[in-house]
């Protein structure tokens, strides 16, 4: 089986083949290539950005992302969650919108600030 | 009359860089920016990736602006937001013409940092036959309407061109609820990263037709259809592989040029493989001395950080120029063969003895390419296990004083 690494821009070809109960991966230039793979084949995760709705004149959307990965599967559950809110107050880059969302663990943060 | 050291057109990441490393370098800058905050095409860009090479994390767009702008804040260092450039004359300095609400003023400085960034190639510059309807966007304007004015640019999109922007807009678009019914590129190979082929279209099954281009547009308010083909590897139309496809967007990823009128308008020749200047190792223009050109302006990047990076350089430059004094450098062009798509920079100044950094790209895929730099008649040879015109290098050369270089690629 063959994987593009995504954790840097590298982009590692990853071969990944299958032995008894051992997965071989070759083809990373570095560890994290390695826990990639693993992660992929047993539960792949992603993390989302987008933005939220604000009642700001100047700023109609906030980008946002989650503070860390979640599983790929629930990605548009996430989503549909994520574009229910409206910001209603100013605040800092980095503020948690949304705590452990759809029972995920993750937090929905803002990456940008209003001005 | 006001006078900088050191005048930074341009507000991106490359001129945010360039400006806090002559801020540090002890000169006194000035960055002129159209918009009406710092950051360049970043603000725009929310997904993340940005400043793993610099940072070692990965960051949004916003938030890769944010790091330099919070540093920019409290520096000496002046900004002209809402401010455009319109004329630029150089007599013993630079004279610049620029415009705001507060009308037409000229400042002068003793250098010039152009960090002008790059803008898309329009449906006007890839012909495609039939009508002109609505719904017809480049990436980055899809990507300005859906993350900044949160307006949906459609709900069936077809995107024309691997580039990166569309594949990114191609998971952004699936994301928020619309069909992204294909990505079409005339190449065999892709154009945009390897990665991004992968979290952007295979994550989503968005499928990629390699050797594939628009032929025909339909529609006459908004577009309705559009006619695909097959091409050939000399990219003409296969018979019989006309195909018609419904949509209701559609989307152009078809490449980025630098932006240079103002360049142009100083009477520097412009290198039709980078669309950028002609510059030395200092990022100084080899045909005016004093100006200096970094970021996508130069030539188009495929990280951020490689941004950055060059505006830092053309910032130290900068410095170093107006403290030495020099009028002239004495430059040898860098010799490569076919197989390199560019090089930059494409002049080495035969006084420096810094150690150099080269950005360049393969003209072709390469597998196992093997690439040998020749100093006067050393020969120095790195490895490279893949290369792919999508995917820059970066390559540092050190102890190249008053030494002939060449490479070959094979």
């Amino acid at each position: 089986m063959k994987l593009t690494c995504i954790v840097c821009p590298n982009s590692c070809e990853l071969n990944i083949e299958k032995e008894k109960n051992e997965y071989i991966i070759t083809g990373n230039k570095c560890k994290r290539g390695y826990y990639f793979a693993l992660n992929e084949l047993k539960d792949p995760r992603r993390t989302i950005c987008t933005t939220i709705k604000t009642i700001f004149k100047d700023k109609p959307r906030l980008s946002v992302k989650t503070n860390s990965e979640v599983p790929k599967n629930k990605i548009f559950e996430i989503m549909q969650n994520i574009n229910k809110f409206i910001l209603k107050e100013k605040i800092e880059p980095g503020s948690i919108v949304l705590k452990n969302v759809c029972n995920t663990g993750v937090d929905i943060i803002t990456t940008d600030e209003i001005e | 009359m006001k006078e900088y050291e050191v005048i930074i057109i341009g507000g991106g990441p490359a001129g945010m860089a360039a400006a806090l490393k002559v801020n540090n370098e002890g000169c006194k800058a000035l960055i002129i920016e159209r918009e009406e905050r710092l950051g360049g095409i970043l603000k725009q860009c929310i997904h993340d990736g940005f400043g793993v090479l610099k940072f070692n994390e990965r960051l949004t767009g916003p938030e890769y602006a944010l790091k330099y702008k919070n540093i920019i804040k409290n520096k000496d260092i002046d900004i002209l937001l809402k401010t455009f450039v319109i004329e630029i004359k150089k007599d013993k300095d630079f004279h610049i013409k620029i415009i705001n609400e507060n009308g037409i003023h000229i400042l002068k400085t003793k250098t010039v940092i152009f960090s002008t960034g790059c803008r898309e190639r329009t449906s006007k510059q890839i012909f495609i036959q039939g009508e002109r309807p609505a719904g017809i966007y480049n990436a980055g304007t899809a990507q300005y309407m859906t993350n900044i004015m949160g307006f949906m640019p459609g709900k069936n999109c077809i995107i024309l061109g691997s580039g990166d922007i569309g594949l990114i807009m191609a998971r952004r678009l699936t994301l928020e609820g619309a069909k992204v019914l294909g990505v079409y590129e005339i190449k065999d190979t892709p154009s945009g990263l390897t990665r991004n082929i992968r979290q952007c279209l295979y994550d989503y099954d968005i499928p990629l037709y390699l050797s594939h281009s628009i032929t025909k547009i339909f529609g006459k308010e908004r577009i309705e259809a559009v006619e695909i083909s097959k091409v050939n590897k000399n990219y003409e139309l296969i018979e019989n592989s006309k195909k018609i496809i419904k949509c209701d967007t559609l989307i152009l990823s078809v490449g980025l040029i630098p932006e240079n009128e103002l360049l142009e308008d100083l009477g520097i020749t412009i290198d039709k493989k980078t669309n950028g200047a002609f510059v030395d190792n200092d990022f100084m223009s080899v045909e005016i001395p004093g100006i200096f050109i970094c970021g996508n302006a130069l030539h188009v990047n495929d990280l951020v950080d490689y941004v950055s990076e060059s505006g830092e350089i053309a910032g130290k430059k900068a410095c170093e120029y107006i403290k030495n004094k020099k009028t002239n450098n004495k430059n040898t062009k860098v010799d490569i063969n076919e197989n390199f798509l560019y090089i930059v920079p494409q002049y080495i100044n035969e006084n420096s003895n810094d150690e150099i950094i080269f950005y360049f790209r393969s003209k072709k895929r390469f597998e196992n390419a093997k690439l040998k730099i020749f100093l006067d008649d050393k020969i120095v040879e790195k490895n490279y296990n893949k290369l792919i015109p999508a995917e820059m290098e970066k390559l540092t050369i050190k102890n190249i004083k008053n030494k002939k270089i060449s490479m070959i690629l094979e």
